[in-house]
């Protein structure tokens, strides 16, 4: 007889394998789901997976690993510390939109002055507007009790109506012959976030996602802070007893997962998008919640997963002009990803037990 | 600046018409959450409902087809949650954000080739003259079968939760599975027909957006309006009269602002577009002070450990 049981301890290889099975599983149906579009299966694996790190045009497709994976890991970072605690940021797409606009308009308020505290500002603006985003939720769960998620998510559809507001309106670029969209930030050498080594993609963003990664490293590992956030999670009311203030929780998490979003977000519009436009999110905050579940809420998964995912944007970018794969199938792809690493973390938590249970 | 051109009338009717997506989402969710289980993918589910209603309208030329067959696509990409929370046991909040993210990914890839055209025109409800009343006319018997569908939903929800002893179990296991399972319901199967009920009902309002509100097909169409389905059901305390109300409300406050936008309202667009969500976190905040009304087991994973 095959009983279900759960078990007493997280498995702890099973939590490592289970992101590495999902990965393969996302191959398989990924494949299945490629040939039912027409396309050659592997060729598309193939396409997406290794000639972006190994094939002809590596060169040119590496560095954008590192710029398209560090608003990811910046924003999952942020975003793991709270789901550790059960505190759910879905908004971190708002936080990163409103970073970048404060980031962009404390930047062109000075413009054409040319100065070496410019960028900094910048960057403290982006911050604060992410932060300032993420405490509307924080202060509303913690005064009302109000659900974080939804308010969140909310905020996230008001964010792209200011966004759109803002190219159309307060930041428009007043010489862009009428166009919507800001100055372009790449040439107002004093806020561009350039590479600080040619051509390795490597730019402020990136020092600021290792950065992250290394903080919340020693904070969730090494600091009270860190423990108070897993217990929160794990076990509430155990959380309470212990001394835990859920309130201030709630502002750290809700407010650092808005600041590291912000600040995502103000290091894109200064550097590889270069503007504030109508379309300048592309969804970073939602792919980052599936970055940071692939990661296992920890920093160094969060690293690997999010270089993986970045790896998806920049595969399905060149399937897309190679093989004319559909730019959804990737979306698509990424999705399948969160279903499978959901149904193999079962076996973290539960395993099958052979035979009859003797009688206690 | 001309408010006189907004006719209260047509107001009213176009109200209703527009609360019907949400009003459906939230009545469906209503009874998956009194079941005890929290779906985060209504965005995921309706998008579906949408595009395959449409895609199914265009094909066949019968729109009320589309929407049977949205109800199976909801219903379909539904089966995918309940897989996950109450076969594999995985947490309802990840697994319905899961389900969100997929379901937009999957419509963006169906609907492609669909772009741009036009979907068949609903047939008109048998009222006769009825519609030409003055008043009366266009309110109640203006609309389309759907607007009656959700209406006769909300009405059906509220009976069978209330009178019925399905509604009875229902609510039990939404209040204590474990004491529903030692009665001997089967709480995982129970819960995954309401989760069916769900996505059903989220896929049918998907499709009055595509095939009646719109109507047309464009990526991500959906715009939020699962998330509000999610907060109108908190708002209106697991009760499905007050969903129909809180519906309404919304309905009410995106048509007019669409009515404001069309008046010429000297305040720009953007902004009067913000203000469903806004409002909704408003709401959210005056009624987040009663909880109790909230299924027991709400987003709990039940595992019969016997």
């Amino acid at each position: 007889m095959i009983r279900l049981e759960k078990r007493p301890q997280v498995s702890a290889f099973m939590s490592y394998a289970t992101p590495v099975l999902a990965v393969l599983a996302t191959f398989a149906a990924g494949g299945v789901l490629f040939y039912l579009l027409g396309k050659d299966p592997v060729q598309s694996i193939i396409t997406i997976f290794y000639d972006p790190i190994f094939g002809e045009f590596s060169f040119y497709y590496r560095p954008q690993l590192l710029i398209k994976g560090a608003p990811l890991i910046l924003i999952a970072i942020g975003l793991a510390m709270g789901f550790k605690a059960g505190i759910w940021n879905i908004g971190a797409e708002g936080q990163y939109i409103v970073g970048a606009i404060c980031g962009a308009a404390a930047g062109l308020a000075f413009y054409p002055m040319e100065a070496v505290w410019i960028f900094p500002l910048m960057i403290a603006a982006g911050a604060f507007g992410g932060w300032l985003w993420a405490m509307i939720p924080a202060f509303l769960k913690v005064r009302f009790g109000t659900n974080e998620i939804l308010v969140s998510l909310m905020l996230v559809y008001v964010a792209e109506q200011l966004l759109a507001s803002m190219s159309l309106g307060l930041l428009k670029n007043p010489e862009g012959f009428g166009f919507p969209g800001s100055r372009n930030l790449q040439q107002y050498a004093s806020a561009h976030n350039a590479e600080i080594v040619a051509g390795t993609g490597m730019h402020w963003g990136v020092v600021a996602a290792l950065i992250a990664v290394i903080f919340a490293y020693v904070l969730l590992t090494r600091h009270r802070l860190g423990f108070a956030i897993r217990v929160t999670g794990e076990a509430p009311r155990a959380a309470h007893f212990a001394g835990v203030n859920a309130a201030r929780l709630t502002f750290f998490c809700l407010g650092m997962s808005g600041l590291l979003a912000g600040l995502a977000g103000m290091f894109e519009v200064s550097g590889p998008a270069g503007q504030i436009s109508i379309d300048f999110n592309v969804g970073y905050g939602f792919t980052a919640i599936i970055v940071a579940f692939l990661g296992r809420l920890h920093p160094i998964g969060i690293v690997l997963a999010g270089l993986l995912m970045a790896l998806t944007y920049i595969g399905g970018d060149i399937a897309q002009s190679q093989l004319q794969l559909p730019a959804a199938a990737i979306q698509v792809f990424q999705g399948m990803l969160l279903f499978f690493l959901l149904a193999f973390d079962f076996f973290t938590n539960y395993r099958f037990r052979f035979g009859f249970r003797r009688a206690v | 600046m001309d408010l006189s051109a907004i006719n209260p009338v047509l107001l009213i009717a176009a109200i209703i018409s527009a609360a019907t997506p949400v009003l459906l989402a939230a009545i469906g969710e209503t009874v998956v959450e009194k079941s005890g289980v929290l779906n985060l993918g209504v965005e995921g589910m309706m998008i579906i409902g949408a595009v395959t209603g449409f895609i199914v309208a265009v094909n066949t030329g019968d729109p009320l087809i589309g929407f049977a067959m949205a109800a199976v696509g909801g219903a379909g990409l539904s089966l995918l949650f309940a897989f996950l929370t109450q076969v594999a046991l995985a947490n309802q909040v990840a697994s319905g954000l899961a389900l969100t993210l997929f379901g937009l990914g999957l419509s963006a890839l169906m609907g492609q080739s669909y772009v741009g055209i036009k979907p068949p025109r609903m047939p008109d409800m048998p009222f006769g003259d009825l519609p030409n009343m003055p008043v009366i006319g266009p309110i109640v018997f203006g609309h389309d079968a759907i607007v009656y569908v959700g209406l006769l939903l909300v009405a059906l929800t509220w009976a069978v939760l209330k009178f019925t002893r399905a509604g009875l179990i229902l609510r039990a296991v939404g209040e204590n599975h474990d004491a529903a399972h030692a009665l001997g319901y089967k709480v995982k199967r129970i819960r995954t027909m309401a989760i069916m009920f769900g996505g059903a009902c989220a896929g049918l309002g998907g499709a009055h957006i595509s095939l009646i509100r719109v109507p047309q097909w464009t990526e991500g169409m959906t715009a939020g309006v699962g998330w509000i389905a999610l907060a109108l059901v908190v708002f209106a305390s697991w009760k499905p009269w007050r969903v129909l109300l809180g519906a309404y409300l919304f309905g009410g406050i995106s048509q007019l602002q669409l009515n404001l936008q069309g008046a010429g309202v000297a305040i720009p667009v953007e902004y009067l577009a913000m203000s469903p969500y806004i409002v909704t976190i408003v709401v959210l905040v005056i009624l987040s002070a009663d909880k109790s009304r909230a299924p027991a087991s709400l987003g709990r994973t039940f595992h019969a450990s016997g």
